[in-house]
């Protein structure tokens, strides 16, 4: 146990990270991660090798998955314009937390495979392999899902619809 | 010199900044000469800034109490595991069974045979599923040492499924008693930790070929059949529905030729 504790501890904020932007709901996302903690310590002699990162994210992914298909069953909505980002910017200066803010509600209207890939590599940066592991799909797949994951974000960023991709904004 | 063709994969790569240098100066030539490329490129690093930056503070919160590792592992020594109720449970059996041969002729005439299969691959389940240290007797590694030991063991080939397909690898197996004798139990479990159990033995008279039946015993969900004079069970903690492929798998892949 010692030695998990040495391998899992510095990985908390990151998974809390992955969690609040999947949920975007503090309360929601930690109840995710520590459902997935727990699940962790009674697992972990189960562990094969292998990233202890990329197993982590995969109880932590596979747990949002089964709340999402619940909430869907529900007929419940994941929250995308409440107070929940409000939390998510709250260090970041006034101007910057409004450009932050867009970006989160322009991430939240891509399908959530699109979403959880874009998290996974671009934030959390887990390689395309570990990712593949972390979503159950093929490398390919990934590659394929980032691609169209960063077309469609650039297309709500530039307010543009579908076939527009090439025209963006510029940059310093 | 011939240069592999630049992919789109190669882009997201370079924003990723997952290219072996050669290949990345290879890309960054391309963008040079690709203006319309490039500025899409520089879109998606702006993307991935931007996404970074607007979630950085989350990882520099404090952690709640609830996430605090030490308190999680510590509940857990506290708290009795799920499974010594199945655990209980066969202990209450070997009691009865101890106490009359009634329980023994009861699992005898259930309507297949397979019932009594099925309630045996539960307590197997229910003893070993859970088991931390040593929950086969004989590796996946020695899976060749292993099939000919219960073969031997239960006078029939046995033949070990491969699983891969549905995600579960084979951890091992061991040997076990049931009250109709020697069974060879098969674990598998997947990236999650979910752990399934095969357990297989000869059947006797009537039951020799059966179709396939669902079964379930507590919390512990299956399926059982007989090809061949062979019985075969499936057991898990896991809905009917993910079980049944599985089932379908195991038995195309073990029955006899």
């Amino acid at each position: 146990m010692k030695d998990m504790l040495v391998q899992v501890e510095p990985l908390i904020p990151a998974l809390r990270r992955y969690a609040r932007a999947l949920m975007r709901d503090r309360a929601a996302a930690d109840d995710l991660v520590q459902d997935c903690l727990e699940r962790a310590v009674s697992r972990w002699h189960q562990r094969r090798d292998g990233s202890v990162r990329a197993w982590l994210f995969t109880i932590l992914h596979n747990l949002a998955v089964t709340q999402f298909r619940q909430a869907t069953a529900r007929g419940r909505h994941m929250p995308i314009d409440d107070a929940g980002e409000q939390e998510l910017v709250s260090a970041a200066a006034q101007e910057q937390r409004l450009i932050y803010r867009d970006v989160l509600n322009k991430l939240a209207r891509l399908p959530e495979e699109q979403r959880a890939v874009l998290l996974l590599v671009a934030v959390e940066d887990l390689s395309y392999a570990d990712a593949a592991k972390v979503l159950g799909v093929p490398v390919g797949t990934v590659m394929s899902r980032l691609s169209r994951a960063r077309e469609r974000l650039q297309q709500e960023m530039d307010g543009a619809g579908p076939g527009n991709v090439v025209a963006l904004r510029s940059l310093k | 010199m011939s240069q592999r063709p630049i992919t789109e994969d190669d882009l997201n790569a370079y924003v990723d900044q997952a290219l072996e240098p050669e290949r990345r100066a290879q890309v960054a030539s391309y963008l040079d000469e690709h203006p319309d490329v490039a500025s899409r490129v520089a879109a998606f690093a702006n993307q991935r800034e931007q996404l970074r930056g607007a979630l950085a503070s989350i990882a520099d919160e404090p952690l709640p109490v609830e996430l605090n590792l030490s308190h999680i592992i510590e509940a857990r020594k506290r708290r009795p595991l799920r499974a010594w109720g199945a655990i209980a449970a066969l202990l209450l059996l070997g009691i009865g069974g101890l106490g009359g041969w009634t329980m023994r002729s009861v699992l005898q005439d259930s309507s297949s045979g397979l019932s009594a299969l099925a309630q045996e691959a539960a307590y197997t389940y229910g003893v070993y599923a859970p088991d931390r240290v040593r929950p086969v007797e004989i590796r996946a590694s020695d899976s060749a040492e292993f099939t000919k030991w219960v073969s031997n063991r239960l006078k029939q080939p046995v033949k070990v499924p491969d699983l891969s397909v549905a995600g579960y690898r084979l951890m091992g197996g061991r040997l076990v008693a049931t009250s109709h004798g020697p069974a060879a139990m098969l674990m598998y479990d997947d990236d999650r930790g979910d752990r399934l159990v095969v357990l297989t033995r000869p059947m006797s008279g009537r039951n020799q070929d059966t179709p396939m039946m669902p079964q379930s015993t507590g919390d512990v969900a299956g399926f059982a059949w007989a090809d061949g004079g062979l019985g075969y069970t499936l057991v898990g903690q896991l809905p009917t529905d993910t079980l049944r492929p599985i089932a379908n798998e195991i038995r195309k892949q073990a029955r006899p030729i």
